[in-house]
């Protein structure tokens, strides 16, 4: 059962994110992206990371391809702009995609991992419960740190967003 | 044979893909994302095969800089495009040699 689930979300994911690439218009990009991420929330609901799942739909699908969809409806980007394709470029890109693909797989041909069971798994593992007090334990440091982060992309936005600095 | 490790191994490629064949500024940051993506569930993976849910937790960091980059991009790619009007990248070629 859950194979057969496995396959399918995979072909899912699959289909999707090269519609992601191979699309001309941005917008059915986004649109495929949104099932690319649902379908690898799917995955993570397989490997009983709930919460993970949860987090991943809500900060992708929900907050980060509602900012790309605002950027290309705000500068009316639908049409294709991509006018001269450059034929030998796009070829060598595809090469060299095929060449990183055939080095990873392999290097991870002969990677024997173990198999994954439910069973060996503890009660809450993936609850939000365990999770935060990992978080707020081990790694509280770089938890805090990343609100800086924020702040800084926050400001970097909106500077950046500005019309004129000059004139204020 | 087909498992995790080969389908996030896929899913990295295909961004990579993207990244280099495609022109178009908001397709790059897609693919980038994408990428992350496909690392996001290899963490996961391995977190669930060690049972160990510290993995689960560097999701949420690599989760946080693609928030915050994803932010700065598309405030850059606004900016480009009040610039030239476009945001084909072949037309940012004032630093090239």
């Amino acid at each position: 059962m859950d194979n057969i689930l496995f396959y399918i979300l995979s072909g899912i994911s699959i289909g999707s994110a090269l519609l992601v690439v191979l699309s001309k218009n941005p917008i059915y990009s986004v649109l495929s992206l949104i099932i690319t991420f649902a379908s690898i929330s799917g995955h993570l609901l397989l490997l009983s990371a709930e919460f993970l799942a949860i987090v991943n739909l809500i900060v992708y699908a929900g907050a980060i391809m509602v900012l790309f969809l605002f950027v290309i409806m705000m500068l009316n980007l639908n049409e294709t702009t991509e006018k001269n394709s450059n034929l030998i470029s796009k070829l060598a890109a595809t090469g060299a995609a095929g060449l990183l693909l055939i080095s990873l797989v392999y290097i991870f041909k002969s990677y024997q991992v173990g198999q994954f069971s439910t069973q060996q798994l503890t009660e809450d593992f993936g609850s939000a419960h365990q999770l935060g007090k990992i978080l707020f334990n081990e790694f509280l440091l770089p938890f805090e740190i990343s609100s800086v982060l924020f702040l800084s992309a926050m400001i970097g936005a909106v500077m950046l967003g500005k019309k004129d600095l000059k004139q204020h | 044979m087909f498992n995790y490790l080969f389908l996030c191994t896929l899913l990295f490629v295909i961004g990579a893909l993207g990244m280099m064949a495609r022109r178009n500024l908001l397709v790059m940051f897609m693919s980038i994302e994408l990428m992350l993506n496909a690392v996001n569930l290899l963490l996961v993976y391995f977190s669930s095969i060690h049972g160990d849910a510290q993995g689960q937790v560097f999701v949420f960091f690599v989760m946080a800089v693609a928030a915050a980059e994803i932010t700065i991009g598309l405030a850059i790619l606004v900016m480009i495009y009040r610039n030239i009007k476009s945001i084909g990248i072949e037309q940012l070629k004032n630093l090239k040699w």
